[in-house]
């Protein structure tokens, strides 16, 4: 290819028949009416949103901040945040798109409002979105803000990494964004099984969206899990033994050695499967030797670990929160530690169990079988020790734990229902089914999302300040709890009657019903979500009310409980010394906590850095071309992202100082607010007396 | 309610038609019995026990705070689980094995071969001991055991009847094995469970179990009114399309109440296709509809140099 080639098409295969109006405009029939306007109205509303966003910085002259103190910004809590707020827009979408599938199948008797390649874009861009840019955002956000405060550290290890692993989300995040507005996302699933993904069969961009957005998402992903892992292995303060770290902590980093491990076969799989598509190899095709059951295998040996990547923090959000509000220490803590690293290495034993329908031999799917059903062992153990650190407890409803006990519940339903596919028997008859979509939501959603609102709930005073609305709160979790089981339970038994996943409309009147049963809970659950974000307008209206600067509005156990709240950019004025087990509860016993030191030092913390959105432009700017065939802005954006690494290996003022004395007053400020604040008891801590102080507590008797 | 689900297709293997799909429902039922005993049981019963008694506002229980560890609670709650799952673990071998899809059902009677070939959005049942084809219906006679040998023409699908037995994956180039009986006359619903274009929601079909003499009565039938399974007929049935596309591209298909009944079926047909689609070739040789050729071809060494497994 010549030069002078690359620019024949400066816009790749972008045409005007790429945006969503224009077959309706073309070929304006009903059906292409009905699915153009709800396309273009997904579309408008990503445009408009974006364009809401620029004036809106624009007007209040928000750029500069938002440059210097957000997206340059290596802080691992800003940093952390900024991954929740991905989380949160990308759950927002992916939530609309479930209800509108649930509506389509509500009147899916014969046909629906619905083409049948516009819903299987709506499943497949729900689930790669659950998936790679809400769940994996969102508890990577939750261990960024988190981890580093429970271990006593200034930092992560590599905080300008931190800030590339998030621009690489972020530029993923935007790459399914943008196939709303411009060309069709895949339409293969969030697993993408060629040779249907391949493209005599699936021609379009499409494909090629999902295998860019899932390779910067999976690249960033591994970036997260090296940087949580050395992080956990070199950053922890002095006295903090592995035994001592809380137990989310445990979690995090057992989520990060799978990150590592689990996230090179996906990034194989998809970049084979890329080669397949741009360069006609034959990995994955039907002929010329290429064999889709490869995709599978490495698909699944990424995908099943992946699935304790997403449930593990959240079993370490429920350790700390059902532990904090029963009062009490965290039962068998060695156990929840062990049980944690089991299924961690479990997690890689079992990802067969995902086809036991291809066709092999029973003795390798009673294996796998087996191996599947060996998971249930540590999970009910750490069941137990959350229900034997409630007993004898002095148990707190308030909204976190209300999500965890609507978790305990439904998880056990999940993992029975878990228990039931990995018999292999029994897959045969509900693999593919909508009980197969059942039961992963039923872990997922209680699971993993009711952990990560959990967390929310949680630390949000911690990172703001303020405690969110408990009246909105409460709501909202009830919601998510009802909704889900109005929304999912439903499909068990659809899935007992033989209706597969992913159809777009059938002929079969007995499933009318209780299709309309799971409509109304997912508009259950899209009531949870509208509560959620009004909880989250009023709570920031009246944050004068509720605000708990002290820091420890639950009566924490763990060190980021320990400092103000929000915590000073250094975390901590001098690194805590850790003596203990719930190290902060010891402290206030033997009234330890809440010192004033008598020196200060200077803390060096890192500099701000482009390189995490240089990366993030760069990234977006690699994959857009890709998809659209666009050569000339490939070939740039290559060359950008090896000069950008050149240019950072010039960087010289990687640091900067916080003085000593800088330290000192703020850390005065806060301890004179320590010293000026009421301690509360536990029965008032929903009240605006809770400046987040905690009534010291004392054996036998409750404060 | 599901068993009494009262349509006239059976959709569910809680309301089997066969001893497959007979075996797999207790099975379901006996892992679903213990679990709900052992598993769901105490903790549905312990949890709101706990967050009841030890709720913040009752001051009368004992309070722990520093209580952490117990030798007996620990050995319960790992011996629980690892009891539960060693008695599962039982079942799970046992049945996966008297289940496995490749295995021969136990009959005094040979069984039928049906060779099953996956095209978009329709199935294609070959009965190559009876030189007949069928699309939209497949006919079982009941008390006989039938061998599927199953492939795809395109991309990557699931052949599965719930009420009769297990579903299997066919793959392009690929050959996999499922063994079915219908125990009784009757109706039931036959699909692709995976995902395979805009017409996958319509690639359905209905498996009709039918008595013996009935179902030598259809071949008769079929033999009389079907169209010949030829290369131009072959062509336009591996379009993407689905079945009434099929019915409409095929004028003399369009009195068979939707469904689309062949003669002249090959036995070397199916082999042909797995290897064409192997091969990535568009058409098949001319052998693959001669009838007078395959008469003598062994049809099991014929699938051997493309079985990828076992």
């Amino acid at each position: 290819m010549s030069i002078a080639a690359l620019f024949d098409h400066p816009l790749g295969r972008l045409q005007w028949s790429s945006l969503p109006f224009w077959d309706m405009l073309q070929h304006p029939t009903k059906g292409n009416i009905i699915n153009g306007v709800i396309a273009t109205g997904a579309a408008s509303l990503v445009v408009v949103g974006a364009i809401a966003l620029v004036l809106v910085l624009t007007r209040y002259k928000l750029w500069r901040p938002l440059w210097s103190d957000w997206v340059t910004s290596p802080d691992h809590k800003k940093i952390g945040i900024m991954y929740i707020v991905i989380a949160l827009v990308m759950l927002a979408r992916a939530l609309i798109e479930a209800v509108l599938m649930r509506a389509q199948q509500a009147f899916g008797l014969g046909g629906g409002f619905l083409s049948p390649d516009h819903f299987a874009q709506l499943f497949s861009t729900h689930g790669t979105i659950m998936i790679f840019f809400m769940a994996m955002p969102f508890l990577t956000g939750v261990i960024n803000y988190v981890m580093p405060l429970q271990i006593g550290a200034r930092d992560v290890s590599f905080p300008v990494l931190n800030s590339i692993s998030l621009g690489l989300t972020a530029a993923g995040a935007a790459l399914v964004m943008v196939s709303l507005v411009i060309g069709k996302f895949s339409t293969g699933g969030w697993f993408g099984y060629p040779p249907y993904t391949e493209a005599n069969f699936s021609p379009g961009v499409g494909p090629d969206y999902w295998i860019w957005a899932l390779s910067l998402a999976g690249l960033g992903a591994t970036l997260t899990g090296i940087n949580f892992a050395v992080t956990i292995y070199r950053e922890r303060a002095p006295g903090m033994t592995l035994m001592r770290m809380p137990l989310f902590t445990w979690t995090a980093l057992c989520t990060a050695i799978i990150m590592i491990f689990a996230m090179p076969p996906l990034t194989v799989a998809t970049a084979q499967l890329a080669l397949d598509r741009y360069l006609g190899f034959h990995y994955f095709t039907n002929d010329l030797g290429g064999n889709m059951m490869n995709f599978a295998n490495l698909f699944w040996l990424f995908g099943h670990p992946e699935v304790y990547i997403l449930i593990l923090p959240a079993f370490g959000v429920y350790s700390e929160t059902i532990s904090t509000f029963s009062g009490k220490a965290l039962f068998g803590y060695r156990s929840l530690v062990m049980a944690t690293m089991v299924i961690a290495l479990l997690s890689f034993t079992v990802w067969l169990h995902h086809f036991f329908t291809m066709g092999q031999d029973a003795n390798i799917n009673a294996v796998f079988g087996i191996a599947s059903m060996l998971i249930g062992i540590p999970t009910g153990v750490k069941i137990y020790d959350w229900m034997w650190t409630m007993f004898r407890g002095r148990v707190r409803l308030t909204v976190p734990m209300i999500y965890a006990l609507g978790f305990i519940v439904l998880f056990v339903l999940g993992g029975m229902s878990g228990i039931l596919l990995a018999n292999p028997t029994i897959d045969y008859q509900v693999h593919n089914t909508v009980f197969l979509v059942a039961h992963f939501h039923n872990v997922a959603v209680p699971g993993v999302l009711f952990g990560m609102l959990s967390a929310y709930h949680f630390w949000f005073p911690k990172a703001f300040g303020f405690r969110l609305n408990e009246r909105w709160g409460m709501i909202s979790a009830l919601c998510w709890i009802f909704g889900f089981i109005g929304a999912f339970f439903p499909l068990y038994a659809l899935g007992l009657m033989g209706l597969p996943r992913r159809t777009v409309a059938y002929t079969e009147a007995r499933y009318v019903p209780l299709e309309w049963v799971a409509f109304l809970g997912a508009l259950l659950i899209l009531a949870a979500l509208l509560a959620l974000l009004w909880q989250l307008w009023v709570s920031i209206r009246d944050r004068d009310g509720n605000r708990v600067f002290v820091g420890d509005p639950w009566a924490g156990r763990s060190l980021e409980w320990s400092t103000s709240a929000p915590p000073p950019e250094y975390n901590y004025a001098v690194i805590p010394v850790v003596e203990d087990r719930d190290t902060f509860t010891r402290a206030k016993e033997q009234g330890r906590a809440y010192q004033r030191p008598d020196t200060y030092v200077d803390i060096e913390l890192p500099g701000n850095s482009a390189m995490g959105p240089a990366i993030a432009a760069i990234g977006f700017a690699l994959a857009f071309g890709l998809v659209w065939h666009i050569w000339w802005l490939v070939i740039l954006a290559f060359l950008a992202a090896i000069a950008s690494m050149i240019v950072r290996g010039f960087a010289r003022d990687t640091t900067r100082i916080v003085s000593a004395q800088q330290v000192r007053q703020e850390h005065h400020r806060w301890i004179d607010a320590v010293a000026a604040a009421t301690a509360v008891s536990r029965a008032d801590e929903c009240k605006s007396v809770n400046v987040g102080l905690a009534l010291q507590e004392a054996d036998g008797v409750v404060p | 309610m599901l068993a009494a689900c009262a349509g006239d297709t059976h959709l569910s293997f809680l309301n089997p038609q066969g001893p497959v799909a007979d075996a797999q429902r207790w099975h379901f039922y006996w892992v679903l019995g213990i679990m709900a005993v052992l598993v769901a049981g105490p903790i549905f019963l312990l949890l709101p026990f706990f967050v009841w008694r030890y709720r913040y506002s009752n001051q009368k229980p004992r309070y722990t705070p520093k209580w952490e560890y117990s030798r007996f609670l620990e050995i319960m709650s790992w011996s629980g689980p690892i009891v539960i799952v060693i008695v599962l673990s039982f079942f799970v071998w046992r049945d996966t094995h008297r289940l496995d899809p490749y295995k021969p059902l136990a009959s005094d009677q040979a069984p039928l071969q049906v060779e099953v070939i996956g095209y978009d959005w329709k199935w294609l049942f070959i009965y190559p001991d009876q030189g007949i084809a069928s699309i939209g219906t497949l006919a079982l006679p009941t008390g006989q055991p039938v061998s599927l040998h199953l492939t795809s023409a395109t991309v990557m699908q699931a052949f599965f009847i719930p009420a009769l037995g297990s579903q299997i994956y066919a793959m392009g180039g690929m050959v996999s094995q499922l063994n079915l009986e219908a125990s009784k006359p009757g109706k039931s619903l036959g699909e692709n469970t995976m995902y395979n274009g805009d017409g996958f929601h319509q690639q359905k079909f209905t498996a009709v179990a039918m008595a013996p003499t009935e179902f030598e009565a259809w071949v008769r039938k079929v033999h009389a009114t079907g169209l010949p399974l030829d290369a131009r007929t072959l062509k336009v049935i591996a379009r993407r399309g689905t079945r009434s596309d099929l019915v409409a591209a095929l004028p003399g298909a369009r009195a068979m109440n939707g469904d689309v009944y062949f003669t002249g079926a090959s036995k070397s047909l199916f082999p042909a296709v797995v290897k064409a689609t192997m091969e990535g070739k568009a058409t098949l040789p001319d052998a693959a509809f001669d009838r007078q050729d395959t008469a003598t071809q062994d049809s099991d060494a014929a699938h051997a140099p493309t079985e990828p497994r076992r």
